[in-house]
């Protein structure tokens, strides 16, 4: 075995040596996101800033774009990560599974210079499928979504076949099912209609049933493996707390996804079933708060990786905030009618994104770093602990800075421009000039910046930790790492 | 841990069941519901109109019954003054949406309220008394498309950038904005003031078909978009 403390490869299993590269492309399009994050949130201030250059829609889309693949590159890498501990065997085309990192990876890559260069093209089909769709979060021209589903598929031959060869846990049936919804439902997204209200019908398919359904049971898979791997939580009290997940996320979040059918031409019997269905969303959102937090808990927050810990209840708490409470707060018809398509919106989804899924995948790079070192002691007191402390810390003060000063902005545009002025240009810019939403604007930036330095931190840190660690990593108690198996 | 005893809601077999079922019930409804709002959601549907409308005024009126505004068909308005055939219409409003889409117009402005929120709604943009009267309304909308960088609709100093539209896209774009603004929206956005399109007294006197008189806008018996 290499040196303690030392990045090596060696101290990885065929999955994982996968894992980090997708784990390093992630961290660098996160580092994209938060750029273009900023940049669009300054010509909120300064309007002509690279206006005609880089505007605002080309900098907005780099942000959700790059939001939503590293995303799904730290969820792709999660899913390696814990395949051949899980299956209890080698992953199955594991030469192809590389090889599709590469294709997908520079396919991004393509994309994004296609934006940054191209920007836009003529009214005509050929436009969606070589520069961009159009269409929010899954603006990716056509040719890249398909590459995207087929490199979609090789991931799940290798999760599908590597379960099938090995064992099958409760955690992989879980996740083989929940990809194949996953990526079925990219399809939903991947053809032209004329008819908007047809569109954005079946564009919510892709958007809600993935955040607000599957997205959220594969953060329970991940969750369910990583306090197994911090705590050594029995694998029966996971797994059964992963059943109640998925079928309280499922129960509440498919028929949910009416809360986005009220106003887009859609019949008025989604006013009823997507309020009822989506007020009940939050429910599974507290039992993750009670498994993570209990299990925590009842080990005593003794742990063999105190970052990754500390980001899963991060993620616990995040889930039920971002999602479960401020969800909720405009779930409701009756109050969706005025803040629907405000800063509201964008307060919901900002603290969402990062609490529920962000966290996560950083939880997961930070399972990734201590095993490449060669399994090195991250327990307390590890050597340079302040770095992933004040890091989760500006993160966190970053973007519930950024989540208040944009609900600030949102009840005062839902009051002045929705409910006073009946959404007239007029009433758009008399809400968008008033002295609150400019101050909103503000306060997010400044506490972008926050978030910014955070996120720098964070990519030191995890460049560093534990490479001036000569411990191996804390042991589970005897029956701990018996149940953890 | 001690061995407690295991109750039925607390074992991994019962809860494995319950996902299983709840998942696929909630499917099925998912499955069924989409049928019916797929149909009832047609182009030429009731709740979202034929492309054709575009031939026709288009108001936005307060409901009694419903309690919010709907979108009301009123008397034949040829956009540009040229009345289009179904195919015409359908083709002329896909080619505005495909500008739409290949302009990313949706990341700065919100369709039926998604999007983005850096610029205004665009539902009902082309009821929009910003647009002055309804006599000048397409042209100004198509020059403003074709060249938005010299044209300054606020005090933030926030400009739409030129996105080489074409006047021919410029066209189609306005199709496209005339006709999702008949489509049914459960009355979102709500209290919205459109432009004034009703015509002078005298004229109104003149064209009294039943569809216009119903069309004029403070007529009770509005009917909602056919
Ligand atoms: C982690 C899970 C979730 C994520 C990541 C998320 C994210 C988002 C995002 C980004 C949007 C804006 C979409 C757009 O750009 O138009 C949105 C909209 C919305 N979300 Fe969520 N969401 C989550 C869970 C929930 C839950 C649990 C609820 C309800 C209890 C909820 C209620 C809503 C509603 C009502 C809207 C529509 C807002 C509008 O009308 O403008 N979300 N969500
Ligand atoms: C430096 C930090 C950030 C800044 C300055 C920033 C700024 C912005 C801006 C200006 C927009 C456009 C909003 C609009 O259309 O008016 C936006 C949208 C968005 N951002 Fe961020 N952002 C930051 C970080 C993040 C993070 C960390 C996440 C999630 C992990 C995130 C997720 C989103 C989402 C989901 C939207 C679309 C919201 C919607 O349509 O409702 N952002 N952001
Ligand atoms: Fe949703």
């Amino acid at each position: 075995m290499a040196t303690l403390g030392v990045l090596d490869s060696a101290n990885l299993n065929g999955g994982q040596k996968l894992a980090v590269k997708y784990f390093t492309v992630a961290i660098a399009l996160f580092g994209a996101q938060v750029l273009f994050g900023l940049l669009a949130g300054l010509q909120y201030l300064y309007p002509d800033f690279l206006y005609g250059v880089l505007d605002f829609s080309v900098n907005r889309m780099l942000h959700i774009n790059a939001m939503v693949v590293w995303l799904l590159f730290g969820f792709i890498g999660a899913a390696y990560w814990l395949l051949e501990d899980e299956a209890g065997v080698p992953v199955v085309g594991l030469a192809l599974g590389n090889l599709i990192f590469w294709v997908l990876t520079l396919a991004v890559t393509v994309v994004v210079l296609v934006y940054l260069l191209v920007q836009v093209g003529p009214g005509e089909i050929k436009s969606i499928w070589l520069i961009n769709e159009g269409r929010e979060y899954i603006e990716a021209p056509r040719w890249a979504d398909i590459g995207i589903v087929v490199a979609v598929l090789v991931f799940f031959y290798n999760v599908a076949a590597t379960f099938m060869k090995g064992r099958f846990t409760g955690i992989g049936g879980v996740l083989v099912l929940d990809l194949v919804a996953l990526a079925g439902l990219y399809l939903a997204g991947m053809w032209y209609t004329p008819n908007v209200s047809m569109d954005q019908y079946w564009w919510w398919w892709v958007i809600h049933l993935w955040v607000e359904a599957t997205w959220e049971v594969l953060v329970g898979c991940l969750l369910a493996y990583g306090l197994m791997k911090t705590l050594g939580v029995s694998r029966r009290i996971v797994e059964t707390w992963l059943y109640i997940e998925v079928a309280l996320l499922f129960g509440s979040g498919i028929l949910g996804l009416g809360h986005h059918y009220f106003w887009i031409g859609t019949p008025e019997y989604w006013l009823a079933i997507g309020g009822f269905f989506s007020a009940l969303e939050p429910i599974p959102l507290v039992a993750m708060v009670v498994h993570a937090v209990f299990d925590a808990g009842h080990h005593k927050l003794k742990s063999t990786n105190n970052p990754a810990l500390a980001w899963m209840i991060a993620q616990a708490f995040g889930n039920f905030f971002g999602a479960g409470v401020w969800g909720f707060m405009h779930t409701l018809p009756q109050i969706n009618l005025y803040t629907h398509g405000t800063q509201w919106t964008a307060s919901h989804g900002h603290l969402a994104f990062f609490g529920a899924y962000a966290t996560i995948v950083i939880a997961f790079v930070y399972l990734a770093v201590q095993k490449w070192r060669g399994n090195v002691w991250m327990s307390g007191e590890v050597v340079g602990s302040w770095r992933w402390k004040w890091a989760i810390f500006l993160l966190h003060v970053g973007i519930i800075g950024m989540t208040m000063a944009l609900l600030i902005a949102g009840y005062e545009q839902s009051q002045i421009e929705r409910a006073i002025e009946g959404s007239t240009w007029m009433g758009y810019f008399a809400a968008q000039a008033h002295p609150w939403f400019q101050q909103g604007m503000v306060w997010r930036m400044i506490t972008g910046w926050i978030f910014a330095a955070g996120f720098l931190l964070l990519a030191w840190d995890l460049l560093t930790i534990g490479s001036r660690e000569s411990r191996p990593a804390r042991r589970l108690e005897p029956q701990e790492a018996m149940a953890a198996g | 841990m001690t061995a407690a005893k295991l109750y039925w809601w607390a074992s991994e077999s019962f809860w494995k069941k319950m996902a299983i079922w709840i998942t696929a019930a909630s499917a099925v409804v998912l499955i069924f519901l989409t049928f019916d709002t797929v149909a009832k959601i047609t182009a030429g549907s009731k709740r979202v109109p034929a492309y054709s409308v575009i031939n026709h005024r288009i108001d936005y009126v307060f409901d009694e019954k419903r309690n919010h505004q709907v979108p009301v068909i009123g008397p034949e308005e040829p956009l540009f003054g040229r009345k289009l055939s179904e195919e015409e219409a359908a083709a002329l409003v896909s080619k505005g949406k495909l500008t739409v889409q290949a302009k990313n117009c949706m990341n700065c402005h919100t369709l039926l309220g998604n999007g983005a929120y850096y610029a205004p709604d665009l539902t009902k943009a082309w009821l929009d008394p910003a647009w002055g009267s309804k006599e000048v309304r397409e042209q100004l909308m198509v020059d403003f498309l074709i060249d938005p960088s010299d044209k300054l609709h606020n005090v933030l100093g926030r400009r739409m950038p030129k996105l080489g539209i074409t006047e021919e896209e410029a066209h189609a774009v306005v199709a496209f904005l005339k006709w999702m603004s008949a489509i049914d929206t459960n009355g979102f956005p709500a209290n919205f003031k459109p432009i004034e399109q009703s015509d002078t007294p005298a004229a109104a006197n003149v064209s009294s078909a039943p569809a216009a008189s119903q069309a004029a806008g403070a007529a009770p018996e509005s009917t909602p978009v056919q």
